[in-house]
């Protein structure tokens, strides 16, 4: 069964109410709890300074400063056995506390034990490259750079990798409009065409379901025929509903019917 | 070898039939339409199986070519991002005269679901379309459809390129 929600005034009120609604926090145990990782912790901070570490859902996670990011993964690659690292990427906190975050998902493959780095940079902060680590943070970084427009300092060749070189913005920001900006929604028309077609080709139709009345050619409309491609300004602009017309419509319901006796 | 030869003299006259220009032309263009192998996402699924045994486009004399220069057709068969527009363009303009245009699918109609930045809403803000196909993803069936609404367009269209242009909008 549904939860009952009264339904009186239901629609006076905001569909959703709790769009603000943060989820709860996943529990974070101690990492003393885990014999592992309690090691595997004790490495690190002999390494660099940790600001915080827990475990969660199974996880180590450490909080380092973006300066010993270096050091850090290194320290785990080489001394714990983390020889792999599945996932690099950022997280927009612009808004909330002006910071990304970056997380490093590393993976021991021996042990089966994976390990999140997490660190916080300002907006126009950069961070080390970790390719002479990983070699898949070469993508990975390109990625970060392009979504979310964080410098890689000493990276091979820091290029965007998913959005064409000339685009401006980075989508994965959460300013980012999800349908585009300006910019965006005359890229291609100012690429192929130019900056002067934009008059003729026209702002980007964003609803699917749009009828042009005054489109003689790609649209129609019954009960106010023009014939295709006529001239937009002898379109009827009367609107006037359906009604039933034996050229158009043919009702069904009346007129001879013929009722089978028996079912074949 | 000739058991069906045919005295023209006795039987029935000499292989004369009329027609127009017009109508010899686009017989031809009508009946060996090679469409473009342009797969842009899921459609090129559909299209490729168009293509296939089961649903043999063959038959209807449409072959699809790899190159532009050899094709009449192009079947933008799903998403086109706003990255790959200009590549569409440019392989569009290096077809040759005559051309015709399928969008495939409702990703090439009108965005579809991607109603997103970095996706081109509806191929025609950059390639004048001929025919829209509906659906996510059409059957092979709607293809073939296509195909033949295609042709018999064609077999209206002068075959004179100079009038065929004024009915073009970009």
């Amino acid at each position: 069964m549904r939860k009952y929600t009264p339904k009186e005034n239901v629609q006076a009120k905001a569909k959703y109410t709790d769009r603000f609604w943060v989820a709860p926090q996943v529990p974070r145990n101690p990492v003393e709890e885990d014999e592992y990782f309690a090691g595997v912790l004790a490495a690190v901070k002999e390494a660099v300074e940790v600001l915080d570490a827990y475990i969660e859902i199974g996880q180590l996670v450490i909080h380092i400063r973006p300066e010993q990011n270096i050091e850090a993964l290194r320290t785990l690659k080489e001394e714990c056995g983390y020889a792999m690292c599945s996932e690099l990427s950022a997280v927009d906190y612009l808004a909330q506390d002006g910071e990304f975050e970056i997380f490093y998902q590393l993976l021991n493959l021996k042990e089966a034990k994976r390990v999140r780095v997490l660190t916080r940079i300002k907006e126009d902060q950069g961070i080390e490259s970790i390719v002479p680590l990983y070699a898949m943070a070469n993508f990975a970084e390109r990625e970060m750079y392009d979504m979310f427009g964080i410098y890689v300092n000493n990276h091979p060749y820091l290029k965007r990798i998913l959005m064409p070189d000339d685009w401006e913005g980075h989508p994965l920001r959460k300013t980012y409009p999800l349908e585009g900006d300006e910019f965006a929604s005359w890229y291609e028309v100012d690429k192929i065409f130019g900056k002067e077609y934009r008059d003729i080709i026209g702002p980007e139709n964003r609803d699917p379901a749009r009828v042009d009345r005054y489109d003689t050619q790609r649209f129609s409309r019954i009960g106010h025929e023009v014939p295709f491609g006529a001239d937009p300004k002898s379109v009827d602009t009367t609107e006037t509903p359906i009604e039933y017309s034996s050229e158009i419509l043919s009702d069904y319901n009346k007129g001879p019917h013929k009722v089978l006796d028996k079912r074949k | 070898m000739a058991q069906h030869q045919v005295n023209y003299a006795s039987s029935g006259g000499l292989p004369v039939a009329l027609t127009t220009v017009d109508r010899l032309l686009n017989w031809g263009r009508s009946n060996s339409l090679w469409p473009l192998t342009y797969g842009l996402a899921c459609c090129a699924i559909e299209m490729m199986a168009s293509g296939a045994s089961r649903f043999d486009f063959d038959r209807m004399g449409v072959i699809f070519r790899a190159s532009p220069r050899q094709a009449d057709v192009m079947i933008l068969a799903g998403t086109l991002s706003k990255k790959h527009a200009e590549f569409a363009r440019r392989l569009y303009d290096q077809m040759a005269e005559p051309k015709w245009v399928i969008s495939m699918g409702s990703c090439a109609n009108t965005g579809g679901m991607f109603n997103t930045y970095a996706t081109v809403q509806g191929v025609d803000r950059i390639i004048p379309v001929d025919i829209y196909l509906p659906g996510c993803a059409p059957r092979p069936e709607t293809l073939q459809y296509a195909m033949m609404m295609l042709q018999k367009k064609i077999r209206r269209e002068p075959a004179d390129m100079k009038k065929r242009k004024l009915q073009r909008f970009v």
